[in-house]
């Protein structure tokens, strides 16, 4: 952590993809700063890069061109292994369709980052029960993902991103295969843990309604971020 | 341990497709131990054979007779210890197909030569006694419900009476045992008075000898001592260790062991396939899941040994019961011919050869699939 509370500083970012001989840039030296405790919104048209960027900042992918640091480390030039590591320690991903694995069921779904860990099956167990409980479902531990609605799916795959207690949450299209109650209460969900918890939330959206629950939006349009949406 | 549960986990994901692939590893590895101890029973002569012993036959063929008379001149030779001959009988008894050897011997000489054949006591000194007694390996008399005091009816193929007849009939006075787990308890002998008085014709020939040298080391030179002392004469012979012998009888049939090597290669090969196809459709299934896996923190290092743990374990669970099937139908169920095979069981060297060959395989049809997980690109892949 910057001794000036900036958690994530993305500078002169570039993102470049290459399908056959055509090459999208889809980032155009981009800057982006978010404090720590922050809860920011991304919003922008398809194919804006908005998880693009997502996934710079959440070390899932890396930029073509430019530097990203989270908590005061400069991420995009870690090796795989490293980055993988920091990841385990630092991120926690919520993604629209859920991605939990079908043949475990919720338990076992939000204890798949703690396998990384050295805690021991008993402190597993505890954790898991926790983030569950945050999320409202401590009654729904055994059920498999098939057994859940979506809106329970989803809040297993917030347990299953804050078990580690990140620093950073990323959440990409959270609410955009969800009806709207289930939505808004993931919405709550995530806001609760911005304000109690003091998690630091970056949101990927399309829904302003979503948007609105952010304590700050950014747009994304032709590869460059605009405090306002470009008409 | 830890990721046994998330490994095993994904097995279940389409569980006719996992048992399907496990029953068909299953039978390759079953098919594997009878394969082996095919191989044993046809080798087995082969291990068994004593350092000690030479046979002695016929340089031109084995089915040449040598002169009775030869084993008097062999004893005289520097280095033998015991010369005793054996007679190829070939009778049927009530059909072709429940074949065994039989062959006319001196008793006594015999026992000596051979003690990895177990015989009471009193059933030695029964055959000594009964001129027209046999004994006969514990195999062959569980294969046809033989015992003590039966009388036996071979109806001979080579070997005719004086009578005109080819029906020789036989006292059963004892049944023999193994030393060692791999002798052969499947033959038949009688004794060579009998047979001698008997037969229509060829007195005074034998169908080969067994020597005991008395120095194992000396054996090449012995040999060599044995072909010289008959060489120029009309029955010129030819001498050879023991396991070369029996060795050479059974390549009579082919080369066994490539024959045999030749048919599990090619199921192996076949199960690799099939193991290796079902690992790759998991993967390409699973795409997503694995990219899942990888950004909450999974190294790439450790994707790759999620799915080839997943393989080894499905490997294992059809190889490891296969084997274990095999080696209780081979020990409980035994001979699938009924006693045609001298020695038939699984052995302990070939059940560790499986069990290497179990990981070889889950190892060597996972490899793709786990290098294309351990590849994925995180954001591509989620993106799918």
């Amino acid at each position: 952590m910057r001794s000036d509370g900036l958690l994530v500083d993305v500078k002169g970012v570039d993102k470049v993809f290459k399908r056959g001989a055509e090459r999208i840039r889809v980032l155009r030296g981009l800057d982006v700063e978010i404090p720590e405790g922050e809860f920011l919104a991304l919003m922008g048209p398809s194919g804006s890069g908005k998880s693009t960027l997502l996934n710079l900042i959440g070390g899932l992918d890396r930029p073509s061109a430019g530097q990203v640091h989270v908590a005061g480390l400069r991420i995009d030039n870690l090796s795989n292994r490293k980055l993988a590591s920091w990841r385990a320690r630092h991120v926690g991903l919520v993604f629209q369709f859920y991605n939990l694995l079908p043949v475990l069921n919720a338990a076992r779904n939000v204890e798949l980052p703690l396998l990384l860990t050295g805690l021991k099956s008993k402190d597993r167990k505890r954790r898991v029960e926790t983030a569950l409980s945050l999320v409202g479902l401590s009654h729904r531990l055994k059920h498999y993902p098939r057994q859940l609605s979506g809106g329970e799916q989803q809040r297993v795959g917030i347990a299953r991103a804050i078990v580690t207690d990140p620093t950073l949450l990323l959440c990409d299209e959270p609410t955009g295969d969800l009806d709207r109650k289930s939505g808004d209460e993931v919405l709550e969900l995530l806001q609760t843990l911005n304000t109690e918890q003091g998690k630091t939330i970056v949101i990927v959206t399309h829904d302003p309604h979503a948007a609105a629950r952010a304590s700050r939006t950014l747009y994304l349009d032709q590869g460059r971020l605009n405090e306002e949406p470009v008409e | 341990m830890k990721y046994l549960r998330l490994i095993s986990s994904n097995l279940k994901r389409k569980k006719l497709r996992t048992a399907l692939t496990a029953l068909s590893i299953l039978v390759a590895f079953v098919l594997f131990g009878f394969l082996a101890a095919v191989r044993v029973a046809f080798s087995q002569g082969v291990a068994v054979a004593g350092v000690d012993r030479l046979v002695v036959r016929h340089k031109v063929s084995i089915i040449q007779f040598l002169p009775a008379s030869y084993g008097d001149r062999m004893h005289r030779l520097e280095g033998v210890d015991l010369a005793v001959h054996a007679t190829w009988f070939g009778g049927i008894y009530q059909k072709p197909s429940n074949f065994f050897a039989q062959m006319p011997v001196e008793p006594e000489p015999f026992l000596d030569m051979f003690p990895e054949y177990i015989l009471d006591p009193e059933e030695k000194a029964a055959w000594l006694a009964t001129r027209t007694g046999a004994i006969v390996g514990r195999v062959t008399a569980e294969r046809f419900g033989w015992k003590i005091g039966d009388r036996i009816p071979i109806q001979a193929t080579i070997w005719n009476k004086k009578d005109g007849t080819r029906a020789w009939e036989f006292d059963l006075v004892g049944i023999y045992d193994g030393a060692e787990k791999g002798t052969d308890l499947s033959g038949f002998f009688f004794r060579q008075d009998y047979f001698e008085e008997a037969r229509a014709w060829g007195e005074g020939n034998v169908g080969w000898y067994y020597v005991r040298v008395k120095d194992p080391d000396q054996a090449a030179q012995v040999a060599q001592a044995i072909d010289a002392e008959f060489a120029n004469s009309p029955a010129e012979t030819k001498s050879e260790p023991e396991g070369a012998f029996v060795q050479g009888f059974a390549n009579q049939v082919g080369n066994i062991a490539r024959i045999l090597t030749a048919i599990l290669a090619a199921v192996f090969f076949t199960i690799l396939l099939i193991a290796g196809n079902t690992m790759a459709q998991t993967v390409r299934e699973r795409i997503s899941e694995l990219a899942v896996l990888k950004a909450v923190g999974f190294t790439d290092r450790a994707v790759l040994g999620l799915v080839l743990g997943e393989s080894c374990l499905l490997t294992g669970i059809g190889g490891l019961l296969g084997l274990a099937l095999a080696w209780v139908l081979i020990t409980v169920k035994g001979d699938p011919t009924g006693g045609a095979f001298p020695v038939f069981y699984f052995p302990i060297p070939d059940l560790v050869i499986g069990i290497f060959l179990v990981v070889v395989l889950g190892v060597v049809a996972g490899i793709l699939p786990s290098v294309q997980a351990q590849r994925l690109q995180i954001a591509d892949a989620l993106r799918r």
